[in-house]
């Protein structure tokens, strides 16, 4: 008893032992999952799966179970950001256990009970609880607000190292304060059609033309408006590559008296669980903010041309991507963070990284190829990118599988690497 | 956070030597990977290539009876009614529906467009003009709503004459159609070409909600067919009929009414006529339809093709570009 006891207080009690239960359960439902759609749908796996897992799948109700889907996964993640913040903020001890268990609570009953429904009949308790799920993490998101307040004295901060106003405000506060507010509030936009579509409630009418009340207003100037917040933070993100690039070149190249660029070059890419984030966060630019921006500026000559199901194909394949290098960000910081070293590390890090990369480099291509080429003689270039999109993600899949066994055998050793994490937190190693 | 160990330079470099031989190896398979990958990728493509020359005796001229009636719409199944009002070019929501009406049971082939081309050139409805056939087209009323463009009266395109997607060969003069291509849909038409076949023998383009009743009765089904959706029923992407060569050119269009029940070339088909009567009303190509909705320059397409994975072909999925769009996929039938 005491052996399950000591698991599950690390599994569901620590920082790093919250984040490897969802990671896992991400794991779970994208490599069930993936295999209905796409390549795999072609090939014929598709109906293999739905046959051996006794899936029931209702045609027209396609849509609502990739909406279900979506949010299951979706919920798993912001779950793993929220332990990260909880991990790494000074907060009432009170409010961070709050937190951790009702979001963990709200994105496994999410999780569970909405693919259950979604994708195994129709039981309307399992719809139920799945909305309770949601509800939780909603709930959570508020006491994360709560506990986030910037302007709390005792969080203010008086190294000057550290970004903070003049009476000590601490901005990266505040910024996490910025991000679960906005997160709220969007979620709330989310919800409040999503309760009037799912079940025609009458009453969330006067609700939803409130929502679209604040909306339209602005809607003139809603590009305006997200250009001048999205063009800052691409700034912040370029100042973070500059600054962590030129960290691992300093530390990489101290031993030497004087470096020259294959030197600095070898620094920056000796460990990829350091330079993978960033990196991810400059292929960003190739694969998502960089194709956003020229759709944006050639919306009238490309993408109001070009039939709906083209346009749709594009957003599906720039959606996808900015998702999948987002959870490759947070799998490269999973990798740092349960200290792999040595062999291991770089596999772990340049594996992610590589195949990742293809995967997204190719996802890119196909979903821009209407640009280069015409749907007649595209059969060989899209066989071609799927095979990339295929092998990279496959690949990736495999990796992350072999990650979780491992640490699924380490749970059975009595003092195995979880026996170390169940008392750390994430602030002390950003501390060393 | 913990940091690797930190190896001093001559250290790193002699266990980068060490490495050199694997990594020559890995580097080599990695490249030879890539290579056969962007080989593969660009293998050249045969348009013209001739179908395979299967003969489906489909009657081109036939006509299915729509009746005046109830029937469920879209993906939640609504009940609605047709009431069209053809002066106002608007639907009557919830009105009695006060029609019968008829549609072609099989697509325009490229035989059939071909014949209205060679007797509308003859005439001089229609024109050569450089690398396309143009015609008149009346214009749609402009409301100056957000990202809505002018469609005035005037010469629009209705097929392309240099892409080699197009099934028809020209002396200058007279049109015909490419060997093995006879019976199959017309491709490469936009909304005007497709719409002035029609008004050319005195019949239209249905409206979508035609469309969708002529593709699913009265039932909830979401395909012509039924429930589900079998490689046998419809020509959709991948579904290995015997039309496709993924390696190649991949998918491409079947001839009109093939999947009949009949087998062709040891491919057995299902017959998959709709309730009416109408055949590939899913799959194989777009269907252009006739609203012209207020506002909006778009024209709407139904019953997915030959490009697009199964989901699209359930009956109410929508596709829409603008009304010079044509494309290998596209094709229509028309109303009257």
């Amino acid at each position: 008893m005491q052996f399950v006891k000591d698991r599950f207080n690390y599994l569901f009690g620590s920082t790093k032992g919250l984040i490897l239960v969802a990671i896992a359960m991400v794991g779970i439902v994208t490599a069930i999952w993936g295999m209905l759609s796409g390549p795999m749908a072609e090939m014929g796996v598709r109906e293999a799966v739905i046959k051996t897992l006794g899936m029931d799948i209702v045609q027209a109700e396609r849509e609502g179970r990739i909406v279900i889907l979506y949010h299951s996964i979706a919920m798993a993640i912001i779950a793993i950001e929220t332990y990260m913040i909880t991990s790494l903020l000074k907060m009432k001890a009170f409010f961070k256990t709050a937190i951790n268990v009702i979001i963990t609570a709200g994105y496994i009953l999410t999780l569970t009970f909405g693919l259950v429904f979604a994708y195994f009949g129709h039981n309307w308790i399992f719809h139920g609880v799945y909305l309770f799920g949601l509800s939780l993490i909603f709930f959570a998101g508020l006491l994360l607000i709560v506990a986030l307040w910037p302007w709390n004295p005792e969080t203010y901060i008086t190294d000057k190292d550290y970004a903070r106003t003049k009476k000590g405000v601490d901005m990266e506060r505040v910024a996490f304060f910025a991000t679960a507010v906005t997160t709220v509030i969007s979620a709330l936009f989310g919800a409040v059609p999503g309760s009037y579509y799912g079940h025609g409630f009458e009453t969330t009418i006067v609700l939803n033309l409130g929502v679209w009340g604040v909306v339209t207003p602005l809607e003139p100037v809603a590009h305006m408006i997200i250009y001048v917040g999205a063009t800052p933070s691409m700034f912040a993100a370029l100042l973070l590559l500059i600054w962590n690039w030129s960290k691992l070149i300093r530390e990489g190249t101290a031993h030497l008296q004087k470096s020259n660029f294959i030197q600095k070059l070898g620094a920056l890419v000796r460990d990829p669980l350091k330079f993978g984030p960033t990196w991810q966060m400059l292929f960003m630019n190739f694969t998502t903010s960089g194709i956003g921006i020229f759709m944006a500026i050639k919306l009238d000559e490309i993408f109001r041309v070009w039939p709906a199901r083209e346009e749709r194909i594009e957003l599906t394949g720039h959606w996808h991507a900015l998702s999948a290098i987002i959870a490759t960000i947070i799998l490269l910081y999973y990798g740092d963070m349960i200290g792999l070293k040595g062999k291991v590390r770089r596999l772990y890090g340049w594996a992610i990284l590589i195949l990742s990369d293809i995967a997204l480099a190719a996802v890119t291509i196909f979903e821009m190829k209407r640009l280069f080429i015409a749907e007649a003689v595209q059969q060989p270039l899209v066989n071609g990118l799927m095979l990339g999109i295929d092998f990279g993600l496959g690949l990736l899949l495999v990796l992350l599988a072999t990650v979780m066994v491992w640490r699924l055998i380490d749970l059975f050793k009595p003092k195995g690497r979880w026996a170390e994490e169940v008392t750390h937190e994430l602030a002390q190693e950003v501390m060393k | 956070m913990k940091q690797t160990s930190v190896l001093s330079g001559a250290e790193r470099s002699r266990r980068t030597s060490q490495r050199r031989p694997l990594q020559s190896l890995r580097d080599c398979f990695v490249a030879a990977l890539l290579a056969m990958t962007l080989l593969a990728s660009c293998a050249p493509v045969e348009v013209s290539a001739p179908a395979p020359t299967i003969r489906v005796n489909a009657d081109t001229s036939k006509w299915a009876s729509i009746p005046a009636g109830e029937f469920h719409h879209g993906q939640f199944n609504e009940m609605a009614t047709i009431n069209y009002d053809y002066e106002m070019m608007v639907y009557l929501e919830m009105a009695t529906i006060n029609y019968d009406y008829e549609m072609m049971v099989y697509l325009v082939t490229n035989q059939q467009y071909a014949a209205f081309i060679n007797a509308a050139l003859a005439e001089g409805g229609i024109k050569i003009d450089g690398d396309k056939i143009a015609g008149f087209y009346s214009g749609d009323e402009f409301h100056g709503v957000k990202h809505e463009e002018r469609i005035e009266a005037g010469d629009w395109i209705y097929i392309p004459l240099n892409d080699p997607s197009l099934r028809l060969n020209s002396d200058g003069r007279t049109f015909t159609v490419q060997s093995s291509w006879e019976w199959h849909p017309m491709t490469m038409v936009s909304w005007f070409g497709a719409q002035a076949y029609c008004e050319y023998y005195g019949w239209r383009l249905p409206t979508e909600m035609e469309w969708e009743k002529a593709a699913r009765g009265t039932d909830e089904r979401p395909f012509p067919w039924g429930d589900e959706i079998l490689r046998e029923n419809a020509n959709f992407y991948a579904s290995r009929d015997p039309f496709e060569d993924m390696s190649s050119f991949g998918s491409r269009t079947s001839p009109v009414g093939f999947y009949n029940g009949n087998v062709y070339d040891g491919f057995q088909t299902v017959n998959s006529a709709s309730p009416y009567g109408l055949y590939d009303m899913a799959g194989n190509v777009w269907q252009w339809t006739g609203d012209v909705y207020e506002g909006m320059h778009y024209r709407f397409m139904r019953g997915g093709s030959k490009d697009t994975y199964d989901m699209d072909l359930r009956l109410w999925v929508r596709n829409n570009a603008t009304p010079t769009y044509f494309s290998p996929g596209v094709g229509f039938r028309c109303a009257r």
